[in-house]
C-alpha cells in the first residue's frame, strides 16, 4: 500500500517534468503551483508521456482547469485533454457533453459567456485532434455550479474548469 | 356667516369631487438631476373618519401609513413624526378652511398631506389633500371611491399625483420589480410591487432561470432558463404565460427589450463567438448587433433605441462600449477598474450605472453617457452587483450580499438611502425594474 503511495506521487510529479521538458520548462513549473487537476484515481491509469489510455480512464473525473477570466488552455488542461482524444478514438460510439464553469468573481453574465468560451476551446482542441465535432456537445453553466463554496483562491482555482459527461 | 362658509365648502368640495387637479401656483419643481438634494419636510397626520367605528379607525390608519410609506420610498421626503403634531384628526377638520397651517409650520413641515376616510361594509370613499404648508395653499385635491381591497391601489394613485405635481413625472408606484431567488432549490423568476410587497413566484422551471428582462409595456418577460437541458431564451406573454423559446447551440442569454418596440436584443454564442443579436418579440433573429472576437454579452438600450451598451473583452479585460446602431460607431466607455459589468442605461438617458471589480469586491458606479464622472455609489463589503434603474431613474435597485446571503436593496440615483427591499428563504439576485404602468 505505502508502495503505491509512492508511485503516485512519484508519477505526479514526474509526469510533468517530463510532458513539458521541451521549450517550455518555467511555463510548467509555474503550472506546478496551479491547482493539480483531481489526481489520477488509478495510478495504472497514469502512464508514462507518451499517453496510452486504458479502459479506465474516466473522462468525468478529469477536469480541466482555467486561469481567472482567460479561455485559453494551459499545458496541463492540453494534456488531459489529449487523454480524453486518446479515450474517445478508443471509444467511438460515444458522444460527450464539455461543461465550461467559471469561478464566482465577476457576474454571473459575463461568466456565463466566459464558461461558454472554456467549453469551446476543449471542443476545439478535441477536434484538432481528429474527433468528429458530432460527438461533442458544450454547455456554459458560468458560475451557476460551483464545486467548490469557499472565499479561497484554491476554491475558486476549483471552479474554473471544464467538466466532461459521456452521455 | 356660517352660511356662506357652508357654501364656501360646498363650492370647495364639489370642484374636489370632480377630480380636478388645481394648482395655484407650481411648488419649487424638485429636479432630480441634483444630487444631495434637501429632503421636503412632509407630514401625513392619522386620516380624519367618517364614523370612527373600530374598523375603520384600523383600516384608515393602515391607509395613512401606507401613504407615508411610499412617499418616504421616494427618498424626496423628510417624513415628520405624527407625535409632534398640533392636531387632532378628531377634533380638526381637514380641508383648507379648517386648517391652521401655523400649526404645521411650527413643526417643519412644508408639505402636508391630510385624509378623510369612509368604510362602508367593503367600500371606501378616501379624500386626500396635499398642502403647502408656507403658502397656506391646497395644490393636489382628490376623492376616490372603491373596495376596500383595492385601497393600496387608491393610495399609489394619490402618491403618483403628488410625485407628478412636485417633478413632474409618473414616478414608480406602479411598477414591479423582477428578480432571482433560489429559494425553492432552483434559481427561479419572482415579481414584487415597486416597495417589495407580495412577491410571487414566476416561472416554476425547475431549473436555473436566469436575467429576467421586461417590455416597455409590461406585457412581455424574456429570461433565460436551463428547464430543457441547454441555457435558452423564453419569452413569455404575462397575460396567457404562453412563452416562446429561442434555442440555438451555446448560450442564449441576457435580453433587453428596445424601449417602446416588440423586439429585444440578446447574446447567442451559435456562430462560436458571443455576440449581440436583435430578435423579434417572438424570438426570431433579425440581425447581429456586434461583431468583435471575444465575448459581447449584456446589452441595454438608450430610451430612444438608437444605441446600445454592452460588455466586451475585446480590450482584453471586461469593459463597456457604447454602439451607435445608425453609425456603426462604437466607443469604449469605462477605463477606470479591471472589469466593469452589467450596464443599465438611466430611463433619463445620461447616465449608465454598472458594476465595478475592485480589490476582490463588486460595486455599483455609475458614469455619463460620454464617459465622464464615474461615480461610486456603494460602499458596504462585499459583492453589490446588478444595477436597474426604476422607471423614473431616481432610483436604482441592485443586489448585495452585505448582510450575508445576496438579496435585492434599493438606493436613490445618487447612492443615498440604501435599504433592503425584501427578505425571501434563499438568495435573491438579478433584480430589473419594469417601466411604470398605471393600469397594472
Amino acid at each position: 500500500m505505502q508502495k503505491k503511495t509512492w508511485l503516485i506521487i512519484a508519477l505526479l510529479l514526474v509526469i510533468p517534468g517530463l510532458l513539458f521538458t521541451v521549450g517550455c520548462q518555467k511555463k510548467a513549473v509555474s503550472q506546478a503551483k496551479a491547482p493539480a487537476p483531481a489526481p489520477a484515481p488509478e495510478p495504472e491509469a497514469a502512464p508514462a508521456p507518451a499517453p496510452k489510455p486504458t479502459a479506465e480512464w474516466n473522462i468525468s473525473q478529469n477536469n480541466i482547469y482555467f486561469e481567472f477570466d482567460k479561455s485559453r488552455l494551459t499545458p496541463m488542461a492540453q494534456d488531459t485533454l489529449m487523454r480524453h482524444a486518446a479515450w474517445l478514438r478508443e471509444n467511438p460510439d460515444v458522444t460527450i457533453t464539455i461543461e465550461g464553469h467559471a469561478d464566482e468573481r465577476g457576474t454571473n453574465e459575463y461568466n456565463l459567456a466566459l464558461g461558454d468560451r472554456r467549453a469551446d476551446s476543449a471542443k476545439d482542441f478535441l477536434v484538432d485532434l481528429g474527433i468528429d465535432a458530432k460527438r461533442l456537445t458544450t454547455i456554459s453553466y458560468g458560475e451557476e455550479r460551483p464545486l467548490c463554496m469557499d472565499q479561497t483562491e484554491e476554491c475558486w482555482a476549483k471552479n474554473r474548469r471544464g467538466h466532461f459527461v459521456a452521455n | 356667516m356660517r352660511r356662506s362658509v357652508i357654501v364656501l365648502y360646498i363650492l370647495v368640495m364639489s370642484v374636489i369631487l370632480q377630480g380636478k387637479t388645481i394648482c395655484w401656483a407650481e411648488y419649487d419643481v424638485i429636479d432630480i438631476t441634483k444630487p444631495f438634494l434637501r429632503k421636503i419636510p412632509l407630514a401625513v397626520p392619522a386620516f380624519k373618519n367618517a364614523t370612527g367605528s373600530g374598523e375603520e379607525m384600523k383600516s384608515s390608519l393602515t391607509a395613512a401609513d401606507f401613504l407615508s410609506d411610499s412617499l418616504d420610498f421616494t427618498g424626496y421626503f423628510k417624513i415628520l413624526d405624527r407625535g409632534s403634531f398640533l392636531f387632532d384628526p378628531e377634533r380638526n377638520g381637514v380641508t383648507l378652511a379648517d386648517l391652521n397651517f401655523q400649526n404645521w409650520t411650527v413643526v417643519g413641515a412644508e408639505l402636508l398631506v391630510t385624509g378623510y376616510y369612509a368604510l362602508d361594509g367593503e367600500n371606501i370613499t378616501i379624500e386626500l389633500r396635499l398642502f403647502d404648508t408656507f403658502k397656506a395653499r391646497r395644490v393636489l385635491g382628490k376623492k376616490y371611491s372603491g373596495k376596500l381591497s383595492n385601497q393600496r391601489s387608491i393610495i399609489l394613485r394619490f402618491c403618483t399625483e403628488v410625485i407628478k405635481y412636485l417633478t413632474g413625472n409618473e414616478g414608480l408606484f406602479f411598477s414591479k420589480i423582477a428578480f432571482v431567488s433560489n429559494g425553492t432549490g432552483n434559481k427561479e423568476i419572482y415579481v414584487s410591487s415597486f416597495d417589495g410587497y407580495n412577491p410571487s413566484r414566476l416561472t416554476t422551471n425547475n431549473a436555473i432561470t436566469l436575467f429576467p428582462a421586461w417590455s416597455s409595456d409590461s406585457k412581455w418577460l424574456a429570461f433565460t432558463s436551463y428547464k430543457s437541458g441547454n441555457p435558452d431564451l423564453y419569452i413569455r406573454d404575462l397575460s396567457n404565460a404562453r412563452e416562446s423559446k429561442l434555442s440555438k447551440q451555446g448560450i442564449n442569454i441576457t435580453p433587453a427589450w428596445v424601449p417602446g418596440k416588440f423586439e429585444l436584443a440578446a447574446t447567442l454564442s451559435f456562430s462560436g463567438d458571443q455576440e449581440i443579436y436583435l430578435l423579434t418579440g417572438s424570438g426570431k433573429i433579425i440581425k447581429r448587433l456586434t461583431k468583435s472576437r471575444g465575448i459581447d454579452v449584456t446589452p441595454t438600450w438608450s430610451p430612444d433605441g438608437k444605441k446600445i451598451a454592452f460588455v466586451s473583452n475585446r480590450s482584453g479585460s471586461a469593459q463597456i462600449y457604447i454602439k451607435d446602431l445608425a453609425s456603426g460607431r462604437v466607443n469604449r466607455l469605462t477605463y477606470e477598474g479591471r472589469k466593469n459589468t452589467q450596464p443599465s442605461w438611466s430611463p433619463r438617458g445620461d447616465k449608465i450605472a454598472y458594476t465595478s471589480q475592485m480589490n476582490g469586491e463588486h460595486h455599483i458606479f455609475t458614469i455619463g453617457i460620454d464617459g465622464q464622472n464615474p461615480v461610486q455609489l456603494t460602499y458596504e463589503p462585499r459583492d453589490n452587483e446588478a444595477p436597474t434603474w426604476s422607471p423614473d431613474g431616481s432610483l436604482i435597485a441592485f443586489s448585495s450580499d452585505r448582510e450575508g446571503p445576496n438579496r435585492i436593496y434599493v438606493m436613490t440615483a445618487f447612492g443615498t438611502d440604501q435599504r433592503r427591499l425584501l427578505v425571501l428563504a434563499g438568495e435573491q439576485t438579478n433584480p430589473k425594474w419594469s417601466m411604470n404602468r398605471l393600469n397594472n
